[in-house]
């Protein structure tokens, strides 16, 4: 990497909290956002545990300003997106080139979801408004034209890696000096289309979700946003600000083993994890914390964890997954975990595996089940795998 | 203004090889001969794919769980690297404005139907955006880089460009597609927008149009890129053309022909459109939508097109005034709100 990115800014909302200070709060604390379903609908799996974001369509439009009638997914965005030009103390201005490079996966499909109620039995039927944002990009440009970026905006959905991969994307352009300050992340609401999909495969846990558990039932979905604002040493030199982190090291890989299993032994996510270390120039003794992918599920954790075994083989870092608290935000879930990662650095914190009873029997590693406060974190990696064999992994470092 | 949109995506003497080409659009792109000899037309509103027999790229069993936008995807992608006798790339990037619509639709179709009960999980798996990324890598057991960039009109252009950075960093040989499909809802909805109203000469399209790319020329490619740029929601004026030229430093590029997106339906006549025609007033234009449709990513078919024509160095019986030998192509797509530009080269 010939320009190093920092690490700005930072803002979320998340079933554990509105705002960045609420989520460390809540990870501090314990505090799971996974409960009973609120505000989303479902004729038929309301039972199903979720991971929401505090607020009806309503308050969220009062907070950021936008109307009630746009996608919740862009109401999320725009929330977290604000907080965290706020947090870095960014402004609007032509001498610097941003990009706003955003990812989500669902778009605006809960706003689809209300027109093919009627468009299912009669295609001259169901408003027009409700499919105007159905795009994943066209919710990207409802924040980007909000916060006034222009120099530069792209989408990306991979999945459930979505967001770890827009992130790098922001990184590479700034490495390759085509941005100064770039916005990314990613947001994904809660949808029925989400939630009755991933009940069909049969991977939803009907109690709270105990990732990395030998008695483990799946994983519970969730919402939320999250943005990082990554920034060049000029572009830093702006803002006039201390960074928060460094992106040291990225990569991505594909299992190429099936369309939504991963493979047995993890070769996306060792591959991902091993490219990361090596752009970073790292080795595994390097590593001071794995925020782990995590989901809960059989497959994910069993596949995730071999590859830990086989790479980190001479001492394993302290990990954990930070699911247990947030549910799985999917295109979201990457940025949510980065911003995770990098308040472990700035706190010296490792936040708990809430939930984790029976250590899983294949492993001789256990992620942490306690907060573990003053740590000395230089270096820590996070995880995002998806559908479609796309695995992706992040290093952020102490700056 | 037009400056730091401009030096946003300046990538300094951007010299992308294009070693192979894989096409399927409703034009006979799969076979450049028969493109040459004949155009095909349509009278409808829309423009469906020619699509090949699948059983030349593809495992009979497997054809039949996929999706149409899927089965174009993988035998695009399949001739491209055969095209260049080049077995794995070393990173594949899908772009994708509306994603695996089919599948979508089927699945909310029958949640709502069924009220949430008795739903098979194959059309939810396969409706997420990385679907054909995904299942070309699957086929190919490819487990390199892997992306897919959905960003409407820019999706294609993003997705070069993160090509070109790749490029930059000895990624190599790196796939890149563009592709979206025509289904009947998208169709119905995008109907009643009014964008394809009778005599307005717009009509819907789709395709899949794949490019394997490469820092190196290698025994042989079809075309240079040598700028991509795009703009998004601006205000340009026609002297901005000269100024892009000078930040590419390629001021001395005269295009000789120009690829561009009118179809004729009033956005087109807008001012925005009309740059190039105004830059190079002398220059031939053709209206690449003509052949392809109306499509965010149908800038994948432009590309195709412009590199053909310099590879062959040869004009279709049915396109008039071309001069040889063509050097420089010049592609402007846009959509009112999305304007992209790029310069393909012969040499």
């Amino acid at each position: 990497m010939n320009v190093p990115s920092f690490v700005a800014g930072m803002g979320i909302v998340s079933a554990i909290g509105n705002d960045l200070q609420t989520n460390l709060d809540s990870l501090c604390e314990e505090r799971t956002g996974i409960g009973t379903m609120h505000w989303l609908s479902s004729a038929r799996h309301s039972g199903l545990p979720v991971g929401e974001v505090k607020l009806s369509n309503a308050e969220l439009a009062t907070i950021t300003g936008l109307s009630d009638r746009l996608p919740r997914t862009a109401l999320l965005s725009c929330m977290a997106a604000k907080e965290t030009l706020i947090h870095a103390g960014w402004e609007k201005t032509n001498a610097l080139r941003t990009g706003f490079i955003s990812a989500n996966t669902v778009g605006g499909m809960d706003k689809t979801e209300n027109f093919y109620k009627l468009f299912s039995k009669d295609t001259a039927a169901g408003k027009l408004a409700d499919v105007v944002y159905h795009e994943c990009g066209a919710v990207t440009e409802l924040v980007a034209d909000y916060l006034g970026i222009q120099h530069f905006v792209s989408t990306v959905s991979t999945a459930c890696s979505s967001s770890a991969n827009s992130i790098f994307t922001g990184a590479r352009m700034i490495s390759a000096g085509l941005l100064d300050y770039a916005l990314v992340g990613g947001a994904d609401a809660l949808t029925r289309f989400t939630l009755n999909g991933f009940n069909t495969l049969m991977i939803l846990d009907k109690d709270l979700c105990k990732p990395f558990d030998e008695n483990r039932h799946g994983l519970n979905l969730g919402e939320g946003a999250a943005y990082l604002l990554l920034a060049s040493e000029n572009g830093l030199k702006q803002l006039g600000k201390k960074p928060l982190a460094r992106i040291t090291g990225y990569a991505n890989a594909n299992d190429a083993y099936h369309q939504t299993a991963s493979s047995p032994e993890g070769t996306g996510s060792f591959l991902a994890m091993k490219g990361a270390m090596d752009k970073a120039g790292l080795q595994a003794k390097n590593i001071d914390y794995i925020n782990l992918h995590g989901t809960g599920t059989q497959n994910n954790d069993i596949a995730e964890g071999t590859a830990i075994s086989i790479l980190f083989d001479k001492g394993f870092p302290k990990m954990s997954s930070t699911k247990a608290y947030t549910g799985h935000t999917l295109g979201a879930s990457g940025a949510v975990e980065a911003v995770f990662s990098v308040l472990a650095i700035q706190h010296g914190i490792i936040f708990p595996n809430l939930r984790l009873e029976t250590p899983m029997k294949e492993f001789s590693f256990q992620p942490v089940t306690e907060l573990m406060r003053n740590q000395r974190i230089q270096h820590v990696l996070s995880n995002s795998f998806g559908f479609g064999g796309n695995c992706s992994s992040l290093i952020f470092s102490a700056a | 203004m037009f400056i730091a949109y401009l030096f946003c995506r300046l990538i300094k003497n951007m010299k992308v090889y294009i070693l192979s080409t894989g096409n399927i659009s409703p034009q006979h792109s799969m076979d450049a001969d028969a493109f040459f000899q004949s155009r095909i037309e349509t009278s409808d509103n829309f423009f469906k794919a020619q699509e090949p027999d699948y059983t030349t790229f593809i495992d009979s069993k497997m054809i039949r769980r996929m999706s149409r936008i899927v089965k174009m995807g993988v035998a695009a992608s399949t001739t491209c690297l055969r095209n260049a006798g080049v077995e794995m790339p070393a990173a594949i990037l899908t772009a994708t404005a509306y994603g695996c619509l089919e599948d979508s639709a089927t699945f909310l179709r029958k949640m709502i139907e069924f009220d949430e009960q008795m739903l098979s999980p194959t059309a939810f798996i396969q409706s997420t955006h990385n679907t054909v990324g995904a299942q070309i890598a699957l086929l190919l057991k490819c487990h390199h880089y892997n992306n897919t960039i959905v960003h409407r009109a820019f999706s294609f252009e993003n997705a070069l460009t993160e090509a070109s950075l790749l490029l930059e960093e000895g990624v190599s040989p790196v796939l890149v597609g563009a592709i979206d499909e025509i289904t009947d809802d998208r169709h119905a909805i995008l109907s009643r927008f009014g964008l394809y109203k009778k005599d307005s000469g717009n009509i819907a399209g789709e395709g899949a149009a794949f490019f394997l790319l490469s820092k190196e020329p290698g025994n042989d490619f079809q075309a240079i890129l040598k700028a991509v740029q795009t703009l998004y929601k601006p205000e340009i004026e026609p002297e901005d053309i000269g100024r892009f030229l000078a930040a590419h430093e390629i001021e001395n590029e005269t295009p000789g022909l120009i690829l561009h997106a009118e179809t004729g339906h009033d956005k087109a006549k807008e001012k925005n459109c009309q740059v190039l025609k105004t830059a190079f007033p002398d220059t031939l234009e053709f209206s690449f939508k003509s052949l392809c449709g109306d499509f965010p990513t149908s800038s994948g078919f432009a590309l195709w097109f412009a590199s053909l024509l310099l590879k062959e160095q040869r004009a279709p019986v049915w396109m008039h005034g071309l001069k040889f030998p063509l050097k420089n192509i010049f592609i402007h797509q846009h959509d009112g709100l999305h304007h992209s530009f790029f310069l393909i080269s012969s040499s």
